[in-house]
């Protein structure tokens, strides 16, 4: 299936990551390789301190690597790009703007308009279920609600590839598998409400929440990260919860437990 | 219900304070010009006031403070962002900051005076001068403590450094701000008198000053009650300012 699509959106080539604190150099990322494609959803996964959030940030430019690259949409990676969305480990709200002003503040950044901002907010408040929510402040939010604020907001400028780096890792193991269908049913399978499909790169250690959502899995190995296994996840979209309990999953399942090690 | 609550108690215990006051004067046989009484005290407060005196020497302790802490903010602000900033800035400026504020406030006031007069400019300095340095210690632990998180958020949305002050730092350092205005707004209206105490010709401490080589205890007493008022509205501006400003935080400490 892959085959059959064009260049990759996103290529990563020999990446790796040193950072240096008081006690000497960190190697975060050793020599990773690997290519995403157009509109696929891949889930990085590894043990803590792997370097997981370390890729997602240069991923994100927000981070640069010691040697390698990034090459986004043929170009190499220098620095944070329009066109991309960043939903992090907690959901990083301001706390002094509502729900509304929260999601509305990527576009406020790139100056848009009042009346596009106005119903463009509001179209995501709607997706993401927070209807009659919006003037409320994050501090009122459940841990759920604030998450789904958070992807709002990363989806709020329409980009076209989505970065989430553990975002229900603060939440209880309920809210999390509903959030998870959440966000592919907002991300990747929204085309009825004209979003089109993202590129998505998620961080998480839930093996079960990767296989559930991805495409493809990556294992990454315990620090210095490099990648360990790429996975291929063939189970049909859309993902419904049954399938959480078939062989096949269960089967896939045991085979990244046992590559995390 | 809080409200109505809190200003009972506060005529409570003012009531209390001038009962025991009056008590001591009566009790105690002191001369009017060791301690006048209440009624004393104000009955020389319409004195001055009605002869147009108190006026205008509030006017010009006013004029001091609010332009004091005016000047003494802005500069504290400015150049506790830029020290919170860029460590070289820190590295380059702390030494003297921290040295200026073990010299008293009252050694450098007649400097003051003598360079600049016995008007306006050198009672704004003083004030100013006290009132900078809570007021820049609060700005720069405020915008250092702005969440790295939010940060990487407005450089992931490539925000302008212009976008990222006004849409993320001044918002998120906003309280621990207020935190130092507070204690500025009320230092300012010591630092103006203290400039009057050294050299004047108008204004609150000078009045005090005449009422003390006068025996005009009296006179004293209304002064500092008078200053005490500016400080106590001051301070309540500043609050009231806050709680609007900061009306997303308040369910917190509720």
């Amino acid at each position: 299936m892959n085959l059959l699509k064009s260049e990759p959106i996103l290529s990563v080539q020999n990446l790796s990551a040193v950072f240096s604190d008081g006690n000497g150099d960190l190697q975060a990322l050793d020599e990773l390789s690997f290519s995403v494609q157009r509109q696929e959803f891949v889930c990085v996964i590894g043990p803590s301190g792997c370097g997981k959030s370390t890729l997602l940030r240069i991923l994100g430019g927000l981070l640069q690597p010691t040697r390698g690259s990034v090459t986004f949409r043929g170009e190499l990676l220098t620095g944070p790009r329009r066109g991309v969305g960043f939903v992090f480990q907690n959901s990083n709200l301001m706390p002094w703007r509502s729900v509304f002003d929260n999601i509305c503040l990527p576009l406020e950044v790139q100056n848009a308009s009042v009346s596009e901002i106005g119903s463009r907010v509001q179209e995501l408040v709607d997706l993401v279920g927070l209807d009659g929510f919006e003037n409320w402040l994050p501090r009122d939010l459940s841990g759920g609600m604030a998450q789904r604020v958070a992807i709002a907001r990363a989806l709020v400028h329409d980009p076209d590839v989505l970065l989430l780096d553990e975002p229900f890792g603060a939440l209880d193991a309920l809210t999390r598998e509903q959030m998870g269908d959440e966000l592919l049913r907002v991300a990747m399978h929204a085309s009825g409400d004209g979003i089109p499909r993202k590129t998505i790169i998620m961080v998480t250690h839930a093996i079960s929440e990767a296989i559930f959502l991805a495409d493809r899995v990556l294992v990454l190995s315990p620090r210095p990260g490099t990648i360990r296994m790429d996975v291929p996840i063939d189970l049909p979209r859309p993902r419904q919860e049954q399938m959480r309990y078939t062989q096949k999953f269960g089967d896939l399942a045991k085979r990244l437990r046992e590559a995390i090690g | 219900m809080m409200r109505s609550r809190r200003i009972i108690l506060f005529f409570v215990s003012m009531t209390a304070l001038l009962i025991g006051w009056q008590m001591l004067v009566n009790f105690g046989n002191f001369p009017r010009f060791i301690l006048p009484s209440p009624g004393d005290v104000l009955k020389r407060f319409f004195e001055v006031v009605q002869d147009g005196s108190l006026m205008r020497h509030i006017a010009t302790t006013l004029k001091e403070v609010i332009s004091g802490l005016a000047l003494g903010v802005s500069f504290a602000t400015v150049l506790g962002y830029l020290i919170a900033k860029s460590r070289s800035i820190e590295r380059l400026l702390a030494p003297y900051i921290v040295a200026s504020q073990s010299v008293p406030l009252v050694a450098i006031a007649p400097l003051l005076v003598i360079w600049f007069g016995p008007g306006l400019i050198s009672k704004v300095l003083i004030a100013a001068l006290i009132v900078f340095f809570p007021v820049l210690v609060n700005t720069v632990v405020g915008v250092r403590a702005v969440p790295e998180d939010l940060h990487a958020l407005m450089r992931s949305l490539q925000a302008t450094r212009w976008q990222t002050l006004r849409m993320l730092e001044i918002p998120a350092a906003l309280p621990v701000f207020f935190g130092g205005l507070r204690v500025g707004a009320t230092l300012a209206v010591i630092g103006a008198v203290v400039g009057e105490f050294v050299g004047a010709d108008s204004g609150l401490g000078f009045l005090i000053n005449v009422g003390r080589g006068l025996y005009d205890t009296a006179l004293v007493f209304v002064a500092v009650f008078v200053l005490i008022s500016i400080a106590l509205i001051l301070y309540g501006l500043v609050v009231g300012l806050e709680v609007r400003l900061l009306a997303w935080q308040r369910r917190a400490e509720d």
